[in-house]
């Protein structure tokens, strides 16, 4: 079956249920909404701080959200036994798993676009007097990469979801990870600085804000992180192409 | 064709599927019948390719599920008509099962108007009943004119006028030249539906024969008669050598006589010539229910009674058959189930 094929297939799927509709709208509104909230309520004497980083401190929401639509685009195909139809039609299941994951990283690289440019772009038409313009390389990075960070982000959720099969479970295990445990792991005495520069998602948020000032207390990333903004984003892809590794090898060899 | 050679099935300590080997015929209804829990279901997922077998293989018109290319185009399944996303329509549901083999998006609205979902198929399938989930299924399966069909439990839950749809149904699809393979664990169901049957319990194998042979082969064979003078008709017939019971009267209706190892050709002979009248002389069956027990015997796996399961009915080959029949059906206390996979939340 040609790739194709298969990627129409999962497009048709995601497409005719409703929710991927309303995960995409809301993690663009949401993440747009909040960084207009903050460009239109900034006073004017901390306009400097108004730069194409500070623009995108929004990014966790949307990016959260289409993370859980990755979890759903496979778990609710365990939940409602479509993943055994989907077999019965594609009997070579790494074939179908990958085009599943293709479709929902593109899908989210281009909400990561719109929630990215859409939250530069709404603050600067609500504050022409700030410092947006996009000058340098670091300014694009930081609007444009958006996207690339959601599409690895959605890889690692829905290997997630293809390891744990459960919708509830799968989210939980995600926000634990990204919530707490890359939160709460820095903090462990000696060894906790060194973990945290080689958490995922730690290092692809480096991606986006490596060199980057957001406001007067730079903490957007850690300091001295080990790779620079590209090598971290490929240490994130590299993280994400070996969980959906392990997680469609399972999925091959348990029962479907 | 589909081919079953020396296939298991291992959970954890239950053996689901224990060495089965069968084969189904194309051209014909072949019914796979065993009580619940005989591993009829699992047989069938092993069949298409979604669980994997312990031991042994399984092939369909000789290729192995996986290895069939565009295999809707071969192979159409039902196995669970719930298989659906809620809140996709059937369209959009057999829209992509068309898409995923390369079969015209036209088969769609082929398949739909075959099983007569076409006023509903832009509705969310999550809100159908029973029957029209049921409906939707077959469509699915039907989608790439498949030569070989399998379907398991079709008409569970089905209402009369679904059970007698699903039923000619199949036996269209089998006048057609197609393989269709349809479990159940209603005997009588089977009866009317399949024409060849491979009975199982406990994951081996009972019997591989035709219905007819099977029911008559478990059934042994009795006559009913009944006359106004029943006294003498019992002399007649004791006298000629044959075994009778009295049959008092019942809701079968008057009193009567169950004679044994006979003919009704047998019977009306004897009774005109000895010049009795009689008012009633049938051949009585017994029940295909009774029959499926004294052939399935201890391989129930949920029982109830005081009796413990024998060794011999747990561990003995596919030849034994024990002969307490009437064991199953004795109300009691449940036994421990010796397995609980159904359960597990698959």
């Amino acid at each position: 079956m040609t790739t194709l094929t298969l990627l129409k297939v999962e497009r048709i799927k995601l497409f005719s249920t409703r929710s991927p509709w309303w995960c995409m709208g809301a993690a663009v509104f949401i993440t747009v909404g909040f960084s207009a909230l903050l460009a239109g309520t900034m006073q004017a004497k901390d306009l400097g701080d108004l730069t194409p980083a500070t623009t995108q401190f929004s990014y966790n929401f949307g990016f959260l959200i289409m993370m859980v639509m990755a979890i759903l685009a496979i778990t609710t195909e365990y939940r409602f036994g479509t993943i055994r139809a989907t077999f019965l039609a594609v009997p070579t299941r790494a074939d179908a798993l990958v085009a599943k994951a293709a479709v929902v990283a593109l899908l989210a690289g281009l909400i990561g676009e719109a929630a990215g440019v859409g939250s530069w772009a709404l603050s600067k038409a609500i504050r022409p007097d700030a410092p947006l313009s996009l000058d340098s390389a670091q300014d694009y990075r930081v609007v444009v990469g958006v996207g690339l960070v959601y599409m690895i982000a959605t890889v690692v959720a829905l290997s997630v979801g293809l390891l744990i099969r459960h919708s509830a479970g799968a989210i939980t295990a995600l926000l634990i990870w990204v919530m707490v445990a890359e939160n709460l792991l820095p903090a462990i005495p000696r060894v906790g600085d060194a973990i945290q520069k080689w958490l995922p998602f730690t290092v692809g948020n480096n991606f986006l804000y490596a060199g980057q000032h957001v406001g007067d207390n730079n903490d957007a990333t850690p300091a001295h992180m080990p790779l620079g903004a590209w090598g971290s984003l490929l240490y994130f892809a590299l993280v994400a192409v070996v969980l959906l590794g392990v997680a469609v090898a399972l999925a091959k060899r348990r029962d479907a | 064709m589909i081919e079953a050679r020396g296939l298991s099935k291992r959970y954890g300590r239950t053996l689901a599927v224990n060495d089965l080997s069968f084969t189904v015929q194309a051209g014909r209804v072949t019914g796979f019948l065993g009580p619940n829990g005989a591993g009829k279901s699992t047989t069938m997922r092993m069949i298409l390719g979604l669980d994997r077998p312990t031991a042994g293989d399984v092939r369909i018109d000789g290729k192995r599920y996986t290895d069939l290319r565009e295999p809707l185009r071969h192979v159409g399944a039902l196995l669970d008509a719930k298989w659906v996303h809620p809140n996709r329509s059937a369209r959009a549901h057999l829209r992509w099962l068309a898409v995923s083999n390369k079969l015209p998006e036209s088969r769609v609205d082929e398949v739909l108007a075959l099983v007569g979902l076409n006023d509903v198929a832009g509705r969310r399938a999550g809100g159908y009943s029973l029957g029209m989930s049921q409906r939707l299924g077959i469509a699915g399966a039907l989608l790439g004119d498949p030569g070989v069909l399998l379907f398991d439990e079709p008409v569970n839950g089905l209402d009369p006028e679904g059970i007698l749809w699903i039923r000619q149904f199949m036996h269209r699809l089998a006048d057609e030249g197609r393989t269709v393979f349809v479990s159940s664990h209603l005997l009588s169901e089977m009866a009317l539906t399949a024409q060849d049957l491979v009975v199982i319990g406990r994951g081996r194998l009972i019997a591989q024969t035709s219905t007819s042979a099977f029911i008559e082969a478990s059934s042994g064979s009795s006559v009913r008669v009944r006359g106004p003078e029943l006294t003498r008709l019992r002399e007649v017939i004791t006298a000629s050598g044959l075994q009778s019971d009295d049959a008092p009267e019942g809701a079968d209706g008057p009193a009567a006589l169950v004679v044994h190892g006979a003919s009704t050709d047998a019977v009306g002979e004897l009774a005109g010539r000895a010049g009795l009248i009689l008012h009633e002389l049938a051949a009585q069956r017994g029940s295909l229910e009774q029959a499926f027990i004294q052939m399935t015997g201890g391989d129930v796996e949920y029982r109830t009674g005081d009796g413990a399961p024998t060794v011999g009915a747990m561990a003995g080959g596919p030849g034994a058959v024990p002969g307490q029949p009437g064991e199953a059906l004795t109300a009691g206390r449940a036994q421990e189930p010796a397995a609980a996979r159904k359960a597990d939340g698959r």
